[in-house]
């Protein structure tokens, strides 16, 4: 099975996401901003960087690449997105995510280990995990608090649509300590600290990450 | 050809963290007084007069404002 990962002008973290998918045994396949065609993918990682110098605001100019409007229908469709950091700004701006992603509360970038619970493991992205498992990923962003007025909020609340929590405190401001979402069917995942650097603990402060990767793998196989 | 105006400014219930930082800066500076600071984006656009209203408001709702946490408000300079 094929993972398409997109790299754009800016982007920082396509090659550890191609390294996550190779780690869960997929086919990882580079995608370019400027390309409307998806190689055949099964599956896309839009990664964490900072697409288009974050000009205007976090992801606002990516989701108008050429690639973006494939990946937007393809998710309409079903195939699973999921949006690391810049990648989550991205997929809120093309509105695949509800919500936006705001300066963090102390105005200071933050770059640490942190923990997170994974709330919902029914995504096509968190099989893998046990429901309210704590994981260990690294998180490095200035714009990370994540706001959506309260009618959304009490939506993905209601719905199950949280998928990933901070533990301890809060590093972003992030409302209700939101880490990450999904889309309604559970397909479009979207979280700000960065699982494709902790896939093996040699290089990471864990492999907690690769569960995300591995699970993808899964729900593929299966569907 | 005119010019036009896009205000963008975070939402009443957005936390502004940089606005509150300028304004926790100002009392250190010596100004006393200012109880609130919002802080947003100026954009000024020269567009010629093809260029309706519609298309300007489609301009800064779908591009310059992400709505969902900014408003905006677009005017043509005379």
């Amino acid at each position: 099975m094929k993972i398409g990962v997109i790299t754009f002008p800016g982007t920082l973290d396509d090659v550890d996401a191609v390294r996550a998918a190779r780690y869960a045994d997929a086919e990882a396949v580079n995608l370019w901003h400027a390309d409307e065609d998806l190689r055949g993918v099964d599956a896309v990682i839009v990664p964490g960087g900072f697409s288009y110098g974050d000009y205007l605001r976090c992801g606002a100019i990516a989701r108008f690449a050429p690639v973006m409007s494939s990946v937007v229908d393809a998710a309409k469709g079903g195939m699973p997105v999921l949006g690391i950091c810049n990648g989550f700004q991205i997929l809120c701006e093309a509105g695949l995510l509800p919500g936006a992603l705001v300066r963090n509360k102390k105005l200071h970038f933050v770059c640490r280990d942190q923990w997170l619970r994974v709330e919902n493991n029914t995504t096509a992205w968190t099989t893998r995990y046990e429901a309210g498992a704590e994981i260990l990923v690294p998180l490095k962003s200035g714009e990370g608090g994540y706001v959506a007025d309260q009618s959304t909020l009490d939506e993905l609340e209601g719905e199950g649509r949280v998928v990933f929590r901070y533990v301890g405190e809060n590093p972003n401001g992030s409302r209700d300590d939101i880490a990450g979402i999904c889309s309604a069917n559970g397909r479009v995942v979207g979280l700000m600290p960065h699982p494709e650097h902790a896939i093996d603990a040699l290089t990471g402060p864990s492999d907690d990450g690769l569960g995300m990767f591995l699970s993808l793998v899964d729900s593929l196989v299966n569907a | 050809m005119a010019r036009v105006v896009v205000d963008v400014m975070p939402k009443p219930e957005i936390l502004d963290p940089q606005g509150q930082a300028v304004a926790g800066a100002l009392p250190r500076l010596g100004f006393t007084g200012v109880t609130s600071v919002r802080q947003g984006k100026h954009f000024e656009l020269e567009v010629d007069d093809s260029v309706d209203d519609e298309t300007l408001a489609k301009i800064a709702e779908g591009f310059l404002a992400n709505p969902v946490i900014e408003e905006w408000t677009v005017r043509r300079l005379p």
